[in-house]
């Protein structure tokens, strides 16, 4: 994948528990299709592989679980220090435990 | 994770725009410059929009389009909030819309404040300005649900916004002049761009001669985007469609054919190619869902989207509520800021603020624009013979993954309206509240027309918010 940040610049996140080192001023998605991912979230029906879709807030296909919290969009939120990424099984509505 | 309860409902602002692209940008501004008090609330992180969307690592403007008119007009933007004219709210998703007082207007304005942790927050406005622009219009094909099939805005927000690619081998495809940036993009960030698709036929612009000559100013534009297509050898087919998408678990490769006039397929012109990304749009569908619930009245524009109809001052039905940009009708950047700037403009001297209201030049250009949208919108405009290219198992609906052959089970039920086929088979029921699928919806199934959809609430909204909202309503 193809990556224009700053060279030297950026800071440390975990995907699935592994350090990744990213540039600032990206995008959780941005950050993972640079790392190689393409689906990040299997859906709980059919668990089909999904990933960025929309990719602009629409769709909520690309969730991830980010430092504990599900369902959040990944499109939407810059990468910030220390970020614990995590991809997702099922419905996005984990903390419901229904 | 727990979140504070929702900000009181504090002082009021004149006028509360939602979204910051260039129609939203150019409201706020005008109506600070005549001493309006402003808040904007965006989604984004920073200002700009899907059209100017940027980050630290594209600061520079190499993957934008009239860039340095952005760069003024965030200076603007950038001076009155340091001034406290406009009150930017970054990461903020508006959900409703709430009539406080129809005469003299004041409004509610709801938002949840930050993906992360979801906090309420409600401002009262004078005015509210909704400018939350469109996204791209999909159309279901076997396998589009594949990580990497995306829409043509998602590459070109991940390359705008993050100066990344999304993969290696792109292929675009859909319809309508939106597709030629997105390819330039990708062949200039390194991406081998290996077909651009346009099912429709461009040269029917040259029906059109007179609206054409009136719009020579798209020249440039786009030259300038085939120029670095020819340059990087990227095969533009007229009339091509991506019908399919394969891979296991992620996308492998793509089946392109050609399509006739009404975009059924040419038997025999179906070949694979391989690809990771594809990257579709066909055309764009208005955010108009704030509007819609507020009451202001919808119509159907050339290309079947729902826009918010709008008088001369960009103000819709509902008195004190205004659209512009897209949610008016799919235009383009420059007519969104040239509404933009009417709205600020109309909202300033309707609340007694010293305001040039646009002058005839500024009208002319905005007519010649619109004229040329409703010719773009006509030559791009989605053809039935779409809805042979998805089969029985193909998924219609993403969230709820309801299959055609779910659709046609609730059909055979006797379901035949929209809102029937949905309390049966669910489509249009999960997180996007049918926003990606509600259109493919009621082509599948024969549905003449759009019928607009009232949500209370625009966005999902985690319970605590409303809980919250609530209790700050009844203090």
């Amino acid at each position: 994948m193809t990556t224009t940040g700053l060279p030297g610049s950026g800071f440390e996140v975990t995907v699935d528990g592994v350090a990744v080192r990213v540039p600032a001023g990206q995008t959780v998605a941005a950050v993972l299709i640079a790392e190689g991912y393409q689906g990040w979230r299997r859906t709980r029906r059919l668990g089909q592989w999904r990933g960025l879709s929309c990719g602009i807030g629409v769709c909520f296909d690309c969730l991830v679980t980010l430092n504990g919290s599900p369902g959040v969009r990944a499109c939407l939120v810059d990468a910030r220090p220390g970020d614990e990424i995590i991809t997702e099984e099922g419905s996005g509505f984990a903390s419901a435990a229904v | 994770m727990p979140a504070p309860p929702s900000e009181p409902t504090g002082a009021g602002v004149d006028l509360a725009v939602v979204g910051a692209g260039p129609a939203g940008m150019s409201a706020a501004v005008t109506a600070a410059d005549a001493g309006c008090r402003v808040a904007v609330l965006d989604l984004s992180g920073r200002p700009g929009g899907q059209f100017w969307r940027w980050g630290p690592a594209t600061a520079d403007g190499r993957f934008h389009h009239d860039w340095a008119r952005f760069a003024a007009l965030e200076e603007r933007f950038r001076r009155h909030q340091q001034a406290g004219g406009i009150d930017y709210r970054s990461g903020h998703f508006v959900f409703a819309l709430q009539l406080a007082s129809p005469s003299p207007p004041a409004f509610l304005v709801h938002a949840v404040a930050d993906e992360r942790s979801r906090v309420g927050v409600s401002l009262t406005a004078r005015r509210v300005l909704v400018a939350t622009g469109a996204y791209d219009r999909q159309l279901p094909v076997p396998g589009w649900t594949l990580p990497g099939v995306m829409a043509a805005g998602a590459a070109q927000a991940l390359l705008k916004g993050s100066g990344v690619a999304p993969g290696r081998r792109v292929v675009v495809a859909g319809t309508g002049p939106f597709l030629l940036p997105v390819a330039a993009g990708l062949v200039r960030a390194g991406a081998r761009v290996v077909a651009v698709a346009e099912a429709s036929e461009p040269l029917d612009y040259l029906r059109r001669p007179r609206v054409l000559a009136g719009s020579w100013r798209k020249l440039p534009e786009a030259v300038s985007y085939l120029t670095v297509l020819a340059r990087y050898r990227v095969p533009l087919l007229r009339r091509h469609a991506v019908i399919e998408a394969a891979g296991q678990g992620r996308l492998e490769q793509v089946t392109l054919a050609r399509v006739d006039r009404d975009w059924r397929v040419v038997e025999g012109t179906e070949r694979r190619v391989e690809a990771d990304v594809l990257a579709a749009g066909y055309g764009f569908l208005p955010q108009v869902e704030l509007l819609a619930d507020a009451g202001a009245s919808l119509h159907s524009d050339v290309d079947g989207s729902l826009v918010a109809a709008v008088g001369t001052d960009q103000q819709t039905a509902v008195s004190g509520l205004f659209a512009a940009g897209e949610t008016t009708g799919v235009g383009g950047a420059e007519l969104a800021g040239l509404e933009g700037a009417a709205a600020g403009a109309a909202v300033a001297a309707g609340l007694g603020r010293p305001v040039a209201l646009p002058d005839a030049s500024a009208r002319r250009r905005a007519a010649g624009l619109r004229r040329f949208a409703a010719v773009m919108q006509a030559v791009h405009g989605v053809q039935s013979g779409w809805t042979g290219w998805p089969n029985a198992e193909t998924v219609v609906c993403r969230c709820e993954e309801v299959t055609l052959a779910d659709l046609r089970a609730a059909q055979d039920l006797g379901a035949d309206d929209t809102r029937s086929i949905k309390v049966l088979a669910r489509p249009g029921m999960g997180w996007c509240q049918g926003r990606m699928c509600a259109h493919a919806v009621g082509a599948l199934l024969g549905e003449v027309g759009v019928v607009p959809t009232r949500r209370p609430l625009a966005q999902p909204v985690p319970l605590r918010v409303l809980a919250d909202l609530a209790e700050t309503l009844s203090r």
